[in-house]
């Protein structure tokens, strides 16, 4: 009887320890694990300087789709640009940029210097409609399949390694 | 029954319905975790990330959406995280049962722990 | 300089420990009745050589000494005195050498203060109270040596997180530290107890002022760390269920549970195992809580800088240590007969620590729950107040009852008490009369109110019954009353905070249901180690057309550069008005959170006397024990 308590409490001390053990490279900040598969909304986007409006729905007709979100004071974003000129030159991407709470001559200097990657530029001057896509901190890139599902979502700028993963994704 | 609720409702909206909306965007804001801070709730940050969040409740609340549907519509966007209260589904089922669990266990324990002895007087 | 002597004395102590864990292992085999003098020199010696490395830390704090790898991280040249001094125990390393000294200085004033206990005994809390402070040492040595070297020199420190830059964050930890640190000293008495077979008054005796100190210096620590979080962090609240004040509270609802078995235990056998379990799960709950807190694993608002390595090294010592002291109850434990009767005041202190272990149980499902999960099956979710409020609420009805009708029924006997009493049905008219007043409709809430109404009524009878019989225990009813005060004044609190949120720029006026709010003026200023925006409001109170004058800060410490919100709050007996402004980049919009909280005075008051109990019982030990 004796026994069998002793390694009752040895297999619990043991699975306490491996748990937390592995809990302690857990990461400690936001992830988007919890959003892939998901659909985005179906939400009106206004295009950049323009009265008129793009809805997420029209994206079905697009084999992938991107969304970036970006601005001209984010320095971040001004290190991934190149990536997404990379990324624009693979056929089967529709690139969208959302340009977020920007001063309208900085963002249009912004893609004069750095060159516009975007298929379709729109923007959200206050940031509301980005809540729409789960926007946390810019830059943020959503990947989406012609169902309008999330196939990935990137938090910061996107490495080399994320456009090699997206070429891979889009490639199958 | 129920139209006296709603009689009830309606003068107390008609009385403070500004009052009672901003109380409950502060009860909202106050359940929801602010995901670029540290351990902060929406509420009492004052990064972009809740400035933006707390205009976004502000509409939905004048939209007429309940509490609810906003907590239901940001955690679509943002993941069971930024919700304080954790609902109840599959992966907090634990959560919600475990205390009541230890509770009855206790009971149960205590039980056995009073009913053996006999009472003797002094 | 002073790192070397620091190093070197930490090291000598470290060789005093081994040593004193030598002696006491071959003094637990001789059959002689004394404790031989050199135990008694080297524990003394043990306490020299670890204060003394903690007063070098101190001085090298206080002269800036950047050598130290530690100084230069935590403090700076510019630093009030006083920071600089409570930098020392701000940062892990510091706190960790601190925590040492507390677990040396139990250990000889253990040894010390009890002369006529069992030998073995004694010996026995010696030898573990040493292999914990090895532990902890050989820590500190490996890993986080608050002494370590560093070169060339810098000519200016970094500087200290300037939220810690308060005087109450400066006492807070030594509080809580002695609180919860202090509780090692019964876990190693616990263990010393199984082995060397003591009588149970024995051992009640000897744990309870030892559980009494540390109990009251937790609340303490915990009511201080509260009234700081209150005014610093800004948001008005005062308990927000985070992880770390979770961990500071894991160990008190234990201690608490212990401080009323031990009652028990004091007065008859029974109850021995009990007591000895919750004396180790007191001490596991420290360590829990150091483990969480440091290891970083959890997202809070107070955590320090954290490394995975120091965690590894904490969560080893926790499972080893929870490991072998089971292993030890289950060898060593007696096997007692209980003689309860179901209405003596045995079962109502079995129901209370039950209560207690609940609580616990609940906190740390709450607080472990979302790790696992995340460990287990990587998504993330938060578990916030909303959770403990909805589980823990109930849970206070029936514990408020059974610290109303508990304390008066008697040891092991029964006796029936007529249920109508005077003092239910005061306590009916005074809810009915607050009930009218408030106007909540919330069942739970006023089952609570009505609990706490009784509770405080019928601690206050018994005050003036037991005056009048001159047999005052007087410790329980301060700490009760302080309780049921506690509940009572955060339901008013709660019901009758009231919080706006708008944005304003200088000159505006803002209108509240009661409130005008104007923003009258706004000024730069500079001290030593911050600048500040000082913003000047007028509130004033629509109905009584009292005016209060309001300066809310917006400050920027410059070492290291850090932005913090310093609320303004204008406190009197009744009620305090909170205000916070924080300014919206690249605008001059200010956003201005505008609070009226009732009672706040009250709850700290209600916390306080809820110590003061512990403290009393303490004293009047003391006194009983010379005469």
């Amino acid at each position: 009887m004796r026994k069998i308590n002793y390694i009752i409490i040895s297999i619990l001390f043991s699975f306490l320890f491996i748990i937390l053990y592995s809990s302690l490279d857990n990461e400690r900040v936001y992830n988007t694990k919890d959003l892939i598969g998901k659909k985005i909304s179906q939400v009106e986007i206004n295009l950049f300087q323009s009265n008129e409006t793009i809805n997420t729905k029209e994206f079905i007709n697009n084999e992938f789709t991107i969304l970036n979100f970006w601005a001209s004071w984010c320095a971040p974003c001004r290190k991934e640009h190149p990536n997404l000129v990379r990324l624009s030159k693979i056929k089967n991407i529709k690139l969208v940029g959302v340009n977020f709470k920007d001063n309208v001559e900085n963002a249009k200097n912004f893609l004069k210097e750095n060159g516009n990657p975007f298929d379709i530029l729109a923007e959200d001057k206050n940031g509301k409609n980005s809540v729409n896509f789960g926007v946390y901190g810019i830059p943020e890139t959503i990947l989406i399949d012609s169902e309008l599902k999330i196939l990935k979502k990137y938090i910061g700028p996107l490495n080399i390694k994320e456009v090699n993963e997206i070429r891979k994704l889009v490639k199958e | 029954m129920k139209n006296i609720i709603n009689i009830l409702l309606l003068f107390f909206f008609i009385t403070s319905n500004s009052q009672a909306n901003e109380n409950l965007n502060n009860k909202i804001l106050k359940n929801l975790r602010c995901l670029v801070c540290q351990g902060q709730t929406v509420q009492d940050s004052n990064s972009e990330f809740a400035l933006i969040i707390k205009s976004v409740v502000k509409d939905k609340i004048k939209e007429g959406n309940n509490e609810k549907e906003i907590y239901k519509f940001l955690s679509e966007k943002y993941g069971d995280w930024i919700l304080l209260n954790p609902p109840f589904k599959k992966n907090s089922y634990l959560l919600w049962f475990l205390p009541y669990l230890l509770f009855i266990l206790g009971i149960i324990l205590l039980f056995f722990l009073l009913k053996k002895p006999k009472i003797r007087l002094k | 300089m002073l790192s070397n002597l620091g190093t070197i004395f930490v090291i000598i102590a470290l060789l005093i420990s081994f040593l004193l864990i030598f002696f006491s292992l071959r003094e637990f085999k001789t059959n002689n009745n004394l404790i031989p003098g050199k135990i008694f020199k080297f524990s003394l010696l043990q306490l020299f050589f670890s204060i003394s490395s903690f007063i070098i830390l101190l001085i090298a704090y206080i002269i800036s000494d950047f050598s130290l790898v530690n100084v230069y991280e935590n403090s700076h040249t510019n630093k009030p005195l006083f920071y600089k001094i409570s930098g020392t125990w701000g940062n892990h390393e510091g706190s960790l050498l601190l925590w040492i000294n507390i677990l040396v200085l139990f250990s000889s004033l253990f040894l010390f203060i009890n002369k006529n206990r069992d030998k073995n005994f004694k010996i026995l809390t010696l030898l573990f109270q040493n292999i914990l402070i090895v532990i902890f040492l050989i820590f500190l040595l490996s890993n986080s040596n608050p002494f370590s070297k560093l070169f060339p020199i810098p000519l200016e420190g970094l500087g200290l997180n300037p939220i810690l830059q308060d005087p109450a964050l400066a006492i807070h930890p030594p509080l809580l530290y002695v609180g919860f640190v202090g509780s090692s000293i019964y876990f190693s008495a616990a263990l010393a107890a199984l082995i060397s077979k003591i009588d149970s008054r024995t051992l009640a005796v000897s744990i309870k002022p030892w559980v009494l100190v540390s109990w009251f210096f937790q609340t303490v620590g915990i009511l201080v760390g509260s009234i700081w979080a209150y005014y610093e962090l800004g948001w008005g609240g005062y308990w927000f269920w985070d992880p770390v004040e979770n961990s500071s509270l894991m160990p008190w609802f234990v201690m608490t549970a212990l401080l009323h078995s031990i009652l028990v235990l004091e007065r008859r056998i029974g109850l021995y195992s009990w007591v000895i379990v919750l004396s180790i799960l007191t001490f596991t709950m420290s360590v829990t809580g150091t483990f969480l807190v440091r290891s970083g694993i959890l997202n809070s608002v107070h955590t320090f800088a954290s490394d995975p390595s120091r965690g590894l090294f904490i969560l080893s010592f926790l499972i080893s240590m929870v490991f072998f002291s089971t292993y030890i109850f289950f060898k060593f434990a007696p096997t007692e007969n209980k003689k309860y009767a179901i209405f003596s005041k045995e079962t109502f202190i079995i129901a209370n620590n039950w209560f207690m272990i609940f609580f616990l149980g609940v906190v740390l499902i709450g607080t472990l729950y979302p790790v696992f999960l995340d460990t287990i099956t990587g998504s993330k979710i938060s578990v916030g107040p909303p959770y403990y409020n909805l589980v823990l609420a109930p849970f206070l009805i029936p514990l408020l009852f059974l610290m109303t009708s508990g304390p008066n029924y008697k040891w092991i006997s029964y006796e029936t008490k007529s249920f109508f009493d005077v003092v239910l049905v005061l306590s009916v008219l005074l809810f009915l009369i607050t009930f009218f007043i408030i106007k909540n409709n919330s069942f739970l809430l006023n089952l609570i109110l009505f609990f706490s109404i009784y509770l405080i009524t019928q601690t206050l009878f018994d005050f003036y019954e037991s005056f009048k019989k001159r047999n005052v225990n007087i410790s329980r009813i301060i700490s009760h009353l302080g309780f049921g005060l506690l509940i009572f004044f955060i339901y008013i609190n709660h019901i009758f905070s009231q919080e706006n949120n708008f944005n304003l720029k200088l000159g505006e006026i803002k209108k509240t249901d009661q409130y005008i709010i104007k923003f009258e003026n706004l000024e730069e200023k500079s001290v030593k180690n911050y600048k500040s925006i000082v913003g000047y409001f007028n509130i004033s109170d629509k109905k009584t057309s009292k005016t209060k004058e309001l300066k809310p800060e917006i400050r920027v410490y410059d070492r290291p550069i850090t932005i913090t919100y310093e609320a303004s709050i204008d406190s009197n007996l009744f009620s305090d008005t909170y205000l916070t402004m924080s300014n919206i980049s690249e605008t001059d919009i200010f956003n201005i959170k505008f609070q009226v909280k009732p009672f706040m005075n009250f709850i700290w008051f209600s916390v306080l006397l809820l110590s003061l109990g512990g403290l009393l019982n303490f004293l009047s030990r003391n006194k009983n024990e010379k005469n």
